[in-house]
Parts: structure tokens; sequence; C-alpha cells
């Protein structure tokens, strides 16, 4: 419930100081020429973007899923795998190897490259799931395999692709360091500028509302669009396996070329580049105490926000399995719209609450873990419930039957058998802290650098090779991110 | 499936993990160092760090950021800033603290050290570096006739598309504050809108000189280091530029003067003015000239780089730092759309 609240401080803050500053302040900082541009820009990456996004996603997890492709497994793993170099990484690789590039076409590529995983992933796991028997059905009436694929297998796929598109477009809101880079202005990019010129000031709040507003907006259109139809399938038995298309010859070749071409310009740049500047920086670069310090500092607050964050999912969590209520519902709903507003937002309202009203805890680790698990709860939260609703509720009425406290019974039966989940949840908590820019630049202590800070202070002063290290640690760091989501998604088809 | 033992063994270690995390990062401005809020190049400030230390023995704790984030950061902490120092690029930022009335005053010995043209005459804060306005220009595209006499010739129609600036940070809006005091705020606010239309913005000087280098855009307003210390380098990203001096006193000849403050606040306060000595004393200006920051040295007698053009020989327009308006310059590069 606290934690719930807790969500709701930032926009209620951007609030606060709209009111503070007075409406006449408001329509000059909110409606003039550059917010419009920001707007534009803005709209025109989502516009473009998403789209890509999904055509390329949708592809990728037909020919890996669905298809005789030639090493299927292998290139489902490196559709995945560009998750595992965090994007302003992506950002330093093509700007190091092509120094030219930037504005809105390289905004649109690097971010197809960086976020497309995420509208693969879930619609991968969702075609391995789907009875063929439905498809079958549709090609005895009639209807050719083009006309199967759009009518039939894309519609069961909605609730996939709605999910990956409020995913990226939520990424592409909230992402810094990758267009900073490339140097195409975002409101999250604005934001930053103002906050470096003013720390607080009330243009920063401004932007950041109209920021919030948008992020609002996706949710709500994905909730729209999410729809009341039903996926199951029902009837007895289980469905047969699904029976892989067979390609052609010229169209295999197409397919590799394609599965080819991305993964080399999603992986085979950031690996060249960064191969590249670190053989150029040899030891050397690597003696300087400061990558260690990094690694060790980033260590701690990633597993101290993993732990925090998995802790203060398990009562929501558990509310909305066992208990579910409108009250429940609209709490948790919180937790996703605080997840879903960009770091520099949850940031900047931190900032100013913790320098104005909380003194004590200003500057301190604990600000920067509070952010954290804003941040990064919904991850742990999801995580989570699939795990307890797996736990049969007859377990702990059972222990509780046999004399155990509701506490104890909760914590010996039910947290024991959704352990797994919460390990994994956490693992994901940990991978996005260990990622995380904007708001560790905002809030960390004094004299606090992790290795995403460290290498943005060195890439933006063009020191690409002091720079190559942090990068390197941190996608070390991710690559299990890589493994474990894709044998949660397989495990969650039963394979 | 992970067995559970395993499991309730991690949550103590990870809950300990956050606790030491919370306490080490807490702890680290001890009683016995000092926290300095940085705006200057962080290696720079790293080597005075360890100058410092290594003489004195007192730590030193640094948060980095940029001139008007820590400025204004420090206004709003207020009397409680865990800060003890502040050092800056430019004026603009010190001016702000200043006028919050936030700075102790330096000590007079340590004024003492800078020449007087490069602090304030109310001893409030202190010059400790200076650097040079420049506009770095391709040397393929340009030749010396093409250059623009004034800085703010780059506000005429023929300029248009052909250079670029690093508007979001706090050396470019320093040199706009020079402007705006040698100008005055009509003037200022319209070579603004000039600017937004005609120059293309990137983020950092170095990313500036880069672009100008690969031949992306003709020329830049940045700083002088920035070319020096990438010679000092490979070179790679300054090989096919020059710099041009505006000098006559032109608000493009503008020399900014990074300063340091004492915070009244600080509860170290004998620590924090020894930190300002030996930074404007000779072991901290000494370092300007040895190591390859390649900012200008401002105390007294003290020697610059020999590679740089002499400060003296710079020509640059009369600017009172202490009058530099961060906040205004910051406003009307908003109403502009620059920010």
């Amino acid at each position: 419930m606290l934690v719930s609240l807790l969500a709701l401080l930032p926009l209620l803050f951007v609030l606060a100081v709209a009111i503070q500053i007075g409406w006449h302040t408001v329509q000059e900082l909110v409606f003039r020429p550059r917010v419009g541009e920001l707007l534009v820009n803005t709209a025109l990456l989502v516009t473009i973007t998403v789209p890509l996004c999904v055509a390329f996603g949708v592809a990728m997890a037909w020919l890996t899923e669905r298809t005789d492709l030639p090493g299927a497994r292998l290139w489902s793993l490196l559709a995945i795998a560009p998750l595992a170099v965090p994007a302003f990484v992506h950002s330093y690789a093509w700007v190091s190897l092509v120094p030219s590039i930037h504005g809105l076409a390289a905004a649109v590529l690097l971010s197809v490259i960086s976020y497309s995983p995420f509208l693969y992933l879930p619609v991968a796991a969702a075609l391995r799931r789907l009875d063929p028997g439905i498809e079958d059905v549709a090609a005895s009436l009639g209807l050719r395999p083009w006309a199967v694929f759009f009518r039939v297998v894309l519609p069961q796929l909605r609730l996939a692709i709605w999910g990956g598109i409020l995913l990226v477009a939520l990424h592409l809101l909230s992402e810094y360091g990758l267009y900073a880079m490339i140097r195409f202005d975002t409101f999250t990019t604005a934001i930053f500028d103002q906050f470096q010129s003013t720390y607080n000031g009330p243009a920063a709040n401004m932007l950041a509302g109209v920021l919030a507003l948008s992020c609002l907006a996706m949710l709500a259109l994905e909730a729209a669009k999410r729809g009341q139809a039903r996926y199951a399938r029902v009837g007895s038995g289980s469905a047969r396996l699904q029976r892989r298309s067979l390609l052609n010859r010229s169209t295999t070749a197409l397919a590799l070329l394609l599965a080819a071409l991305t993964s080399a310009l999603a992986l085979g740049v950031p690996l060249i580049t960064l191969g590249k500047w670190l053989i150029v920086g040899g030891t050397e670069v690597w003696d300087r105490a400061s990558v260690l310090s990094a690694l060790q500092q980033t260590l701690l607050l990633a597993s101290a926000g993993a732990a925090l964050t998995t802790c203060a999912a398990i009562p929501m969590a558990w509310l909305s399995i066992r208990v579910p209520g409108r009250l429940q519902r609209l709490l948790e709903g919180c937790n996703y719209v605080a997840g879903a507003l960009p770091g520099i937002v949850v940031a900047l309202a931190l900032v100013t609450l913790t320098v104005k009203f909380a003194r004590p805890i200003y500057q301190t680790a604990i600000t920067v873990l509070l952010a954290y698990l804003l941040m990064f709860l919904p991850r742990a939260l999801v995580s989570l419930r699939a795990g307890i609703a797996q736990a049969p509720v007859e377990l702990e009425n059972v222990a509780r039957s046999l004399g155990r406290t509701p506490t104890q019974s909760v914590w010996l039966i039910t947290m024991r058998l959704a352990a797994p989940s919460a390990a994994a949840g956490a693992a994901l908590v940990f991978l996005g802290i260990t990622n995380e820019l904007t708001a560790t630049l905002l809030l960390a202590p004094n004299g606090t650098r992790t290795l995403a800070t460290g290498f943005w202070a060195l890439s933006s002063e063009i020191d690409y090779v002091s720079a190559a290290p942090y990068a390197l640690i941190m996608i070390a760091l991710s690559l299990p991110l890589t493994w474990l989501l894709d044998s949660q998604s397989r495990r969650s088809a039963g394979r | 499936m992970l067995p559970f033992r395993k499991i309730s063994a991690t949550v103590p270690v990870l809950l300990f993990a956050s606790l030491l995390a919370a306490g080490v990062t807490h702890a680290a401005p001890s009683a016995d160092g000092i926290v300095v809020y940085n705006a200057q190049h962080e290696s720079l400030t790293r080597s005075w760090v360890e100058g410092f230390t290594r003489e004195t023995g007192i730590r030193v704790v640094v948060r980095n950021g940029s001139d008007s984030e820590l400025g204004n950061q420090l206004v709003q902490e207020g009397s409680a800033s865990p800060a003890d120092v502040f050092l800056t690029e430019n004026s603009p930022a010190m001016v702000l603290v200043d006028n919050a009335g936030l700075f102790a005053p330096i000590a007079s010995a340590t004024l003492a050290q800078i020449d007087p043209a490069y602090r304030p005459s109310h001893g409030k804060w202190v010059g400790i570096a200076a650097r040079s306005t420049v506009l770095v220009y391709n040397k393929d595209k340009l030749t010396a006739a093409d250059l623009p006499k004034s800085l703010l010739d780059l506000a005429r129609p023929n300029w248009k598309g052909r250079w670029a600036a690093s508007p979001a940070g706090a050396d470019f809006q320093a040199i706009v504050s020079a402007i705006l005091e040698l100008k005055g705020e009509a003037a200022t606010l319209e070579w603004l809108k000039a600017m937004k239309s005609n120059s293309t913005a990137y983020k950092g000087n170095s990313t500036v000189m880069k672009a100008v280098n690969a031949g992306q855009i003709e020329a830049g307003v940045i700083y002088h280091y920035y070319y020096f210390v990438d010679q000092s380098k490979t070179g790679e990203n300054s090989q096919n530029t020059a710099l041009f001096y505006f000098k006559r006193k032109d608000p493009g000849a503008f020399v900014s003067l990074s300063g340091a403050g004492v915070l009244t606040s600080s509860k170290h306060m004998e620590e924090a003015q020894a930190f300002v000595r030996w930074v404007t004393g000779k072991g901290g200006q000494t370092i300007l000239k040895t190591e390859n920051s390649f900012e200008y040295a401002v105390g007294q007698d003290a020697q610059s780089n020999p590679k740089l053009l002499p400060l003296k020989d710079l020509d640059a327009p009369t600017v009172d730092a202490a009058k530099l308006n961060g906040k205004k310059v910051v406003d009307l590069m908003t109403q502009a759309g620059l920010l």
C-alpha cells in the first residue's frame, strides 16, 4: 500500500510544481516552439520505429519458430542478444564507427536494433503456444497460407504484439544516452539539458510533465487495444505439436540474409568497435582503479536494489493473487504507472522532494534505491505474481490448519514455491539497475560512480578508449539476462 | 528450480549488501575529509586532489557535475549542503552561489596568490584557471579570409548552417553571459534567435571539434584547450582544424574564469581553505602548465603551458566576472528555443 502511494509521488510532484508556479508560467514553458519541436521529434520516432519493430519482430519470430530455417535456435538467441548491450552502448558503437551518424534516421535505426527484441520475445513465445488446429481449420476452409497467417495467426498474437509495442514505446520515450550521443533531441534529452543548466528548474519539470503525460497516453492506448477477446484454447485434450512450414530455397536464402544482416548490425557493430577500442587501449585502461571501483559500486547498488525491490513486491504480488479486488487492482496499477515513467522524471521528483523535505536521506544510497524501487518494481511484480499464482492456496491453508501463523505459512510455503520466480524477478531488476543511467546520474551519492555513469562521463569526453572496459563489463553482466529471458519464455511455452 | 535453502541464504546476504551500500556511500564524507562539488574537468581535478592529498594527508571526496547544475544544487541545499568547496569551469555558477550568500571569504593569503585581474575584488571566490573562446574551423573548408571578424557575425544569414556549438554546456553559456554583459539583453536575445536558425547543436565541445575535424560542419565556437588536449594525444579529432582567436576585445575573445569558493556551511573550514590555497598556489598552478589540461594558469607569476598563445596576447574584452548572469542566460536561451 505504502509502496503504491510512493509510486505516485513523481506524478503528484509534477502536478504540485505546475500549481506552484502558476498557470501563466506553465503556459509559457509548455506552449513554446521548442516543446513543439520535441513533440514532433518524439512522435516521429515512435511512429516510425514501432511499426518497424513489429514487422521485424514478427518476421523473425515466425522464421525461427514456425519454419524450417536452418539454425533456427541460434538465430533465436541472436535475436534476443542485442538486449545484453545497453542502448547507449549501441549508440557509442555506431558513433565511433560512423561519426557522422545523427538525427531521425539514425535514431530509428538504433532504436530498432536495440528494442526489437522486446517484440520478438513475446511474439515468439505466443507463436510457440498457438494451437495449430485453428490454422488447419482455416486452411481446410480454403484460406491460402498467407491469408491464414494474416487472418488467423496474427490476430492471436495481438496481446503479445501490443505488450511489446508498449515496452518499445516506453523505452523510446525514456531513453537518454542513445539519443544524446547521436544528437537527436527528444523530451528526455531536453529535460536533461535543462537539468544541467538549472538543476531542477520549472522548465525541466514542465517538460517532465509533458513526457509523463505521453507515457500515460501509451499505457491507456495499450489497455484500450488489448481488447476482451479470449485467447485460450477450449476443449479437452492437448494441442498437437506445431508443424514447421517448409521454406523453398530462395526464401531460405532471403531469410538467412535478413537474420544475418540484422545480427551483424545489432551485434557485429558493437563487438567490432568495442574490440577495436579495447585493443587500442591495451591493458593500460584496465589498470586504473576506477573501473574496479565502478564495478564494485554497481554490484552493491544493484544487489541492494534487487533485494529491496523484490521484498517490496511480495505483499502486492500475494494480494493480487490471493485477494484480488478493485482497491488492490488500483494500487497495483499505480506501480505500473510509476514503472512506465522515465527515470529522469522519477529522479527529478526525488531530487527536489529529498532536498526540501527529507534532508537526512538526501544524496544517500537510500534515495537512489528508492528510485530503483519505483522504476523496476513492475519487473519484480510480474515475475513474482506468476510464481505465486502457481503455488496452490490449499498448501497455505493446510499450513495454517497445522498451526502456522498466516505470515509463517506465506513465507514457508508460498514464498518457498515462488522462490524461483522471485529470483528471476530479482535478476531482471539487478540488470535493469546495472544499465541504468539517468536516475543514477542525478541521484548518486557523493563520490559514487557506477559502470553506466563512468562509461557516460568518459564517452561524453569522446575518450572512447577508456570507456570501452566499462561497456564490456556491462555487456558481460547483462549476458545472463538474455539466457534467462530465453529460458523463461521457453518454459512458459512448456518446453 | 533453485533449492529454497539457497534462496533463503541469499536474502540476508542481499539485505546485508544493501545496508553496506547505504553505509559505504553514506560514510564517504568522513570527519577528516572534505567534499568538493566539481564542475571542472574530472582529470584536472583528480590531479589537484591527488597532489593535495599527497601533501596534506587530507582526504577529498568529489561529486562531479556541470557548472549550473551543481551551482543550483548548492543554492537549493543552502546551509545544509554537504559540500565544502565548489570548483567550476566558468564564472556564472560562482556568481549564482555567491548571490545566494553561500560563500565564505577566501583567506587573504590565498587571494594574494592570484593575479588581481583573475579574481573578483570582493574576495568571496577566486580564479583558479582561465580559458579562451575560439572559433575552431576546418582548414579544407575555410581559409583565414572567410573567417568572421566578430563572434556576433555568426548571426548573419551567410553563416546559416555552417557553424556549431554546444548550447546546453556551461562553457557556451558563459560565453553568452559575456555577450549579455557587453551588449545587453535585447541584442543578446536577437543573437541567440539567429543562432537557433544558423547553428547546429552538439553535446559537448569535444564533439563539436570532432564534427568540424570530420568536415561535417565548417566551424564551431568552443574553448581553446580542446584543440591542444587532442593535439597532445593522437590529434585524430583536430588534425584538419585550426583555431581562430577573435581578439580586438570582441565578445568572441572572452576569457572565462574558472573559480573556487568555500561554502559558509562547511564543517571543515580549515581544510577547505587549505584546498583552495593549494589549488591557487604553486602546486596547483604548476599542474596547469605541466599536465595536459592546457588551461591557462592565473597565479601570480605562474606560467601557462608554452604551447599556448600567451594569455596577455588574447586582447580579451574587460568583463567583470562577478557580474556574469547565468540564470538570465538560461532564460534567454530557453526563450530562443535553444534549451
